[in-house]
């Protein structure tokens, strides 16, 4: 009698052993689970912050020029400010500080580049908006900014920016401003 | 909760010796010490890390150290202490009583558990080695980041980064295994009779940590590894330049960071309970309240990241969003706190050691969250943003509310672990110096903070000189009174008065109805729970 129940005892054991494996592997399940679901949150924030406007980021190809209606009503500031990121031996800064635009008119600003070094540099602009809410409706035709931009040794080039302002912008965004950070494409 | 004890034949313990008992041991307990012990090393090694940058900043001005290694040490202080102080002091406890408290022979997963804390002291390697390096002359030193391995910087940053990167990708293995095994334990192996909602508290408080663990940890090794291949590969995921976002690292960073927070609370908040209706004499108040509470804070921690960062910029009704739900976590915190003051009420209590530090852990802790909420506030957090005041805020939660809580944990079941009481009136003294001078050290910087002195620089302007000195002295004091702490523990080991089963005369649970301590292998024939 004894024997036996010394037996059940340890087919109990094992039995035990074998769904403890069972619910450890289901487990690991979890943890692969939120290993993946950080790597599908990169394009995923990046989807998120084109929809949202969050970070002020704004698209990064052309729009086609539509025949939207111009918005004579109302005036918007759009402001221009830029920056040079260290490791990039450039200047850069726009040739107007703000224009006023009306919502839907077509407008080009000129921003200007200067390579200081002795080098041929490449760099890429990258915008952002401010405040985020408007940031979907800056549209832009063209811009400098959806390429890499190379500048020889000295060279100084004007990068122009063709954009209008979509007349769905909400109402209460009176002021935007537009920056450019340029950072060092060569690695 | 009435149990039925069965009567032990006491094994010899069938182990090897020496340095292979613990480098091949499966038994919970035995790895329960050695978590407990590695804990109680590193927390004296972050301990003196910190006490360097204090001592810099005893004046103002450049006295002891060059800002870059002043940066490395606030960085590696940060991470020995969640990641190797903390985090194992509470899996140790897990290890220990969790098999006891539950009824169960050992852990479900024995051999992962070995793993499991093995691969903690390579990492703690990987953490310090640069220091040594850097005096060799290889690479530049320790991570100089932070914790935090914020990009840009960590981009740029020299091997230190490296290897701290791997050392987080080991620490999250093992912290990730531990989980496992504490979810399979709890679910599969409890007595006969004990249902989920007779579990003794910290087991509660333990498995929604472990939820928490293996939700949040593979974000952060995700979000390190991406880190590593911006640093080396050519990768982009947060480089502007190649269309990726700085600002996304912090998201995925806090995703992990902000549930962490409350992985290193809760096992805590699952002991204090028992201990206060052990020292109250009476049932702890409120069991279910205190359950979805503790669901209800584990839910909302994986939802209220982002409030880590509100000055990086984000559109109002994300900034609101956050703030209401990081706000909402005071309610069912709320509801913790009332359950364990009217614990307490009208109970018979008397003031040993453990409840000290439970009692004092309490009011601290309490501070802890009011100024939380404070910063939770997204208009006033514009200026407590990265300032001494957060630096407080932190300690109050995490070295009194983490650090303390794990002392009155340690006082509380260190005699039914080595069989000796622990000398009472060196804890007491322990206790007293602690909270103290903790409180000296903090309090000023509350008000550095207010006044806007920012966290992580070596150099301040004159008018915090005050505070900053008396803030020095204090953390010495607190800092050298750990010794006490650390000789009472080693007498206790070594020898004492031999404690009794039940050891305090209000403790029920389990645990208490084994010997002190428990032979080497207990509960081999499961107690039935009625």
């Amino acid at each position: 009698m004894e024997i036996n129940e010394e037996e059940s005892y340890l087919n109990h054991t094992e039995q035990r052993a074998v769904a403890n494996k069972k619910l450890g592997l289901k487990l690991v399940w979890i943890v692969a689970g939120s290993l993946l679901f950080a790597f599908a949150l990169v394009p995923l924030y990046d989807v998120l912050c084109t929809i949202t406007g969050l970070n002020g980021k704004t698209k990064s190809t052309a729009t086609e020029i539509s025949n939207t209606k111009v918005d004579t009503s109302r005036w918007v500031t759009v402001q221009f400010t830029s920056s040079v990121m260290p490791g990039l031996g450039w200047n850069f800064y726009p040739k107007q500080a703000s224009i006023k635009v009306h919502p839907g008119q077509v407008h080009t600003v000129l921003f200007e580049a200067k390579n200081t070094t002795s080098q041929t540099v490449a760099g890429r602009a990258v915008p952002s908006v401010t405040p985020g809410s408007g940031a979907a409706y800056l549209k832009k035709i063209e811009c400098f900014c959806f390429l890499r931009q190379e500048l020889k040794a000295g060279e100084t080039k004007i990068m122009p920016l063709r954009f209008f302002i979509s007349p769905e912008l909400p109402s209460d965004v009176k002021e935007m401003t537009l920056s450019y950070a340029f950072f060092s494409s060569d690695k | 909760m009435s149990t039925t004890t069965v009567a032990h034949h006491d094994e010899h313990a069938d182990h090897p010796t020496g340095i292979m008992r613990w480098l091949t041991t499966t038994n919970h307990k035995d790895i329960g010490t050695m978590y407990l012990t590695f804990s109680l090393i590193m927390f004296l090694v972050g301990g003196s890390m910190i006490l360097g940058i204090r001592a810099e900043l005893f004046q103002p001005g450049l006295q002891l150290m060059k800002p870059d290694f002043f940066n490395q040490l606030i960085g590696v202080h940060a991470l020995i202490m969640i990641f190797a102080a903390l985090m194992p002091a509470a899996t140790g406890f897990a290890n220990w009583m969790i098999p006891l408290q539950i009824g169960a022979p050992d852990m479900a997963l024995p051999r992962l558990n070995n793993w499991g804390f093995w691969l903690l002291p390579p990492s703690a390697i990987l953490l310090t080695l640069p220091f040594t390096l850097a005096l060799f002359g290889i690479g530049d030193g320790a991570l100089a980041t932070g914790w935090t391995f914020y990009p840009p910087l960590s981009v740029q940053g020299g091997i230190g980064v490296d290897f701290a990167i791997f050392a987080v990708h080991l620490l999250g293995i093992s912290s990730v295994l531990g989980s496992i095994n504490i979810i399979v334990t709890l679910f599969n192996m409890r007595a006969p009779g004990m249902t989920l909602m007779k579990m003794p508290m910290f087991a509660w408080g333990w498995l929604i940590t472990a939820f928490l663990l293996i939700a949040t940890i593979p974000v952060l090794a995700g979000a390190v590894t991406m880190l590593l291949t911006d640093r080396h590969f050519g990768t982009h995921f947060f480089d502007a330049a190649g269309g990726g976002d700085p600002i996304m690292f912090q998201h995925l960073f806090w995703f992990f960071g902000h549930p962490e927070v409350y992985i290193l609370l809760l096992p805590v908040w699952g002991f204090i309970p028992q201990i206060l209706q052990t020292f109250s004499r009476k049932p702890m108040y409120g069991y279910k309240a205190q359950v979805y509470s503790l669901w209800a804070i584990g839910a909302l921690a994986v939802v209220v990241w982002a409030h880590h960062f509100f000055t990086a910029g984000m559109p109002v009704p994300a900034l609101l969003y956050f703030m209401y739900s990081t706000m909402a976590i005071s309610l069912p915190l709320a509801v913790l706190f009332f359950c364990w003051i009217k614990t307490m009420w009208r109970g018979s209590m008397s003031f040993e050691t453990p409840m000290l530090f439970t009692v004092g852990w309490i009011i601290l802790f309490g501070i802890g969250g009011l100024t939380g909420l404070v910063l939770a506030d997204v208009a006033a957090d514009a200026q407590y943003h990265n300032s001494y005041f957060v630096v407080a805020h932190f300690h109050y939660t995490l070295f009194a509310g983490g650090i303390m809580g794990i002392m009155a944990g340690v006082y509380y079941w260190l005699p039914k672990m080595t069989g000796h009481m622990y000398n009472e009136k060196l804890g007491k003294l322990h206790f007293w110096l602690t909270a103290i001078s903790f409180n000296l050290t903090f309090i000023p910087q509350f008000f550095l903070g207010l006044a806007g002195m920012p966290r992580r620089i070596p150099d301040y302007a004159l008018q915090f000189a005050e505070f900053n000195m008396i803030s020095t002295i204090a953390a010495f004091v607190l800092g050298l009174s750990q010794l006490l702490f650390v000789y009472n523990i080693v007498s206790t080991i070594k020898g004492g008065k031999k404690a009794t089963d039940q050891v305090w005369e209000g403790a029920e649970g389990l645990e208490w109805t084994l010997s002190s301590p428990p032979p080497y292998h207990s509960f081999t024939e499961q107690p039935t729970v009625k």
